[in-house]
């Protein structure tokens, strides 16, 4: 008698447990933890990336929000300054206790962050554009990456302009490791590099620099460009006449400067971005009307700000098809390869591998008077590399990030 | 020819440096080097010239004048300043470093949330020439021009006028100044006013070559301060020969090895010349080695 108390006790406690956490499930908010620099030198182009957040955070709230929980935002202004995202990181995840982050524009921040996000099994969402390479189970990319924007855009730039390149890069990991890329792409289609300058970050005064290229007479140069005060490279350029084709992974997709210089000084420069809001669709053009509406004074919605908004809506999709916001049940659903969406852009998937997105690359240009032009599109690129690479992160999570020359698979040669 | 152009395109990146420096320092050499007051509120003059001066700019203003306009509302600012808050922190130079810094921190920020991210520029006027292949702005010339003409100015102000003898004594011993009938205080507030006038002159001339950011002064202070710690504190003595001498090693250093190399041999520089010099340029030169 005495055992089957017991027994009928421990189901009612079990019942009432259930019960409890089905109610949890029900009204508690999931918690979405914001990191962007919404001041200091890269607030110009990531004031939009929070502004998709919130407004696909609006738009899946009046639904009904993700297996009917809300979307609560806890929202940080990182300053453009990498301690704030360590320490901001390590409040939404000790103390606020997010299920989720979506952080960091540069990728010195990235870098800054990821370990902590590595030592507390976060989750966290990096939505913006790379120099590639992160194999980290514990994050998930939907930036674009180089073998989607530099495998397309530096042939394209070789066949139509020739083969001498010259590279200016900002001198940090994303610039180092994206002028790599780009030398090895062009030694692959059998050019070669006239030149190559890395810029701290910061210098706004390029008279010297100039000259440099102009010595060194490439056919086209590759501007790896980041932050505001760079930015003032171009004016410069255009005011001693340098006139050569450029060609960006960052630049007009990011910065906007098509709209911020007086023309022509960008004119002539072609870049490999995954939406800007320029892109004529129908999906595009109401993207950008819905935006208007909810943020009129936008000067400008950039790929990021896209990357940002879908990354809500692929997670929402995540948490819903695993049935929570457990880490290991939402890897178990990026593996099964089919978390894929329609975007504004067009068709993109989450790869399993690499956890990195699969986009649809526009190479934009910039003509005379500053509108764009869209040459080509390559549809679906998917983010193959680290793939190849060796990186499965289905199998195993390295934690790592690899460069062309430093990899597993370069590694075991 | 060819060592001709070479010689030139030398000559020419040297000027651009030093006329970058010269400008960029002025202001602050005044507020700074004469007064003492370490003014980490530098940039954000230079922003408010340059942000009054395209302004002005855009709305059909000419150029030269919408300069002017801004490194007048610059000085304008500067001294409502330094009358509400400078002035009650003369004999304190450390909180005046906290304060300046927090002046310079609500700047920016205010800034940032009442214009935005960004603002439009006005394009580079004048366009460009070319010398043994290179291309060069001849707003680049003009910024060099600016730069003598703005020394050859302030010389005259300080040992021409009336205001620049009262302003020198005051300066230097401000109680006998004041015993022998000075309005100190006006001079100082003039004084500063002249300094962040000067800043403001500085964002107003750089202005159509630069992204007009909230945080664009941060790309002057560090030069600016530089070339006035290697100056000391008197501005012909001091600033502009640092200027020269650190434009010398920067534009020698980044044709050689790129921006990097640049900006380190500007910093090594100032290290070398502190160690040997504590007193600056201006003490060397006046043989007052400590």
């Amino acid at each position: 008698m005495q055992i089957r108390a017991s027994g009928a006790l421990a189901a009612l406690a079990t019942l009432f447990a259930l019960s409890t956490a089905a109610f949890a499930q029900d009204g508690e908010p999931i918690k979405l933890g914001v990191l962007e620099d919404q001041s200091g030198d890269f607030a110009l182009a990531t004031i939009g990336k929070v502004h998709g957040i919130e407004l696909a955070t609006e738009e899946i709230n009046a639904e009904g929000g993700i297996a009917g929980r809300p979307i609560q935002l806890v929202t940080y202004d990182t300053q453009s300054d990498n301690r704030r995202y360590q320490e901001f990181m390590r409040r939404v995840l000790q103390r606020d206790k997010v299920d989720v982050v979506f952080a960091g524009f540069s990728s010195a921040s990235r870098e800054a962050y990821r370990p902590i996000v590595d030592q507390f099994k976060g989750l966290a969402f990096y939505n913006n554009q790379y120099e590639g390479g992160v194999c980290d189970a514990n994050m998930i990319v939907t930036g674009a990456v180089p073998e989607q924007q530099f495998s397309t855009l530096i042939p394209y730039m070789m066949e139509k302009f020739g083969k001498n390149v010259y590279t200016i890069a900002a001198d940090y990991n994303f610039g180092q490791i994206s002028a790599e890329w780009v030398r090895d792409i062009v030694k692959e289609n059998g050019g070669t590099m006239a030149g190559e300058e890395f810029i701290p970050l910061g210098v706004s005064q390029f008279s010297q620099t100039i000259q440099n290229i102009q010595k060194a007479k490439p056919d086209f140069l590759v501007t790896l460009l980041v932050g505001t005060a760079q930015a003032s490279y171009y004016e410069q350029a255009a005011s001693a006449n340098v006139d050569l084709p450029m060609a960006s992974s960052v630049n007009v997709g990011q910065g906007y400067e098509h709209k911020r210089f007086t023309p022509p000084s960008l004119a002539n420069m072609y870049v490999t971005t995954n939406w800007i809001e320029e892109v004529d669709n129908p999906a595009s053009k109401a993207f950008v009307e819905k935006w208007h509406k909810k943020f009129p004074d936008e000067p400008y919605i950039n790929q990021e700000a896209e990357n940002s908004y879908i990354a809500v809506y692929l997670y929402k999709q995540m948490v819903e098809r695993a049935g929570s916001t457990d880490h290991d049940a939402i890897r178990k659903v990026i593996a099964e390869g089919d978390v894929c969406m329609d975007a504004p852009e067009g068709h993109v998937c989450i790869d399993p591998k690499s956890q990195h997105m699969s986009h649809t690359i526009y190479l934009a240009k910039v003509n005379e008077d500053h509108s764009i032009s869209f040459p080509k599109v390559w549809d679906d690129i998917k983010p193959y590399w680290l793939g190849d690479v060796g990186c499965d992160l289905t199998k195993e999570n390295p934690e790592a990030q690899y460069t062309p020359s430093d990899n597993p698979k370069a590694a075991s040669k | 020819m060819d060592f001709l152009s070479g010689l030139f395109s030398f000559l020419y990146q040297t000027g651009d440096a030093f006329a970058f420096l010269v400008l960029s320092a002025c202001g602050l050499a005044v507020i700074f080097g004469m007064m003492g007051v370490i003014n980490l509120a530098h940039g954000e003059f230079i922003l408010c010239g340059a942000y009054v001066s395209t302004t002005a700019a855009r709305m059909g203003l000419p150029l030269p004048l919408s300069i002017c306009l801004g490194a007048i509302v610059a000085g304008l600012v500067g001294m409502l300043l330094e009358r509400a808050i400078i002035r009650h922190l003369y004999s304190r130079p450390l909180d005046t470093i906290v304060v300046t810094w927090g002046i310079s921190m609500i700047a920016t920020q205010g800034t940032l949330i009442l214009l935005g991210s960004s603002i439009a520029g006005t394009g580079t006027p004048f366009g460009s020439f070319a010398v043994g292949g290179y291309g060069y702005s001849v707003y680049r010339l003009v910024l060099m021009l600016a730069a003598v003409a703005t020394l050859a100015g302030l010389w005259l102000i300080f040992t021409r006028t009336r205001f620049g003898i009262l302003a020198r004594a005051t300066i230097q011993v401000p109680h006998i100044a004041e015993a022998l009938g000075v309005n100190t205080s006006l001079i100082y507030s003039l004084t500063f006013g002249l300094g962040a006038a000067l800043a403001g002159l500085c964002g107003g001339l750089y202005a159509p070559t630069m992204t007009l950011v909230p945080t664009m002064g941060s790309a002057f202070v560090v030069e600016a301060f530089v070339t006035v710690v290697v100056g000391g504190a008197d501005i012909f003595l001091g600033t502009a020969p640092a200027a020269a001498i650190l434009a010398f090693v920067k534009a020698g250093l980044t044709s050689w090895q790129g921006q990097l190399a640049g900006q380190i041999g500007l910093l090594v520089a100032v290290i070398v010349v502190i160690r040997i010099l504590p007193r600056g340029l201006t003490g060397f030169i006046l043989r007052e080695r400590a």
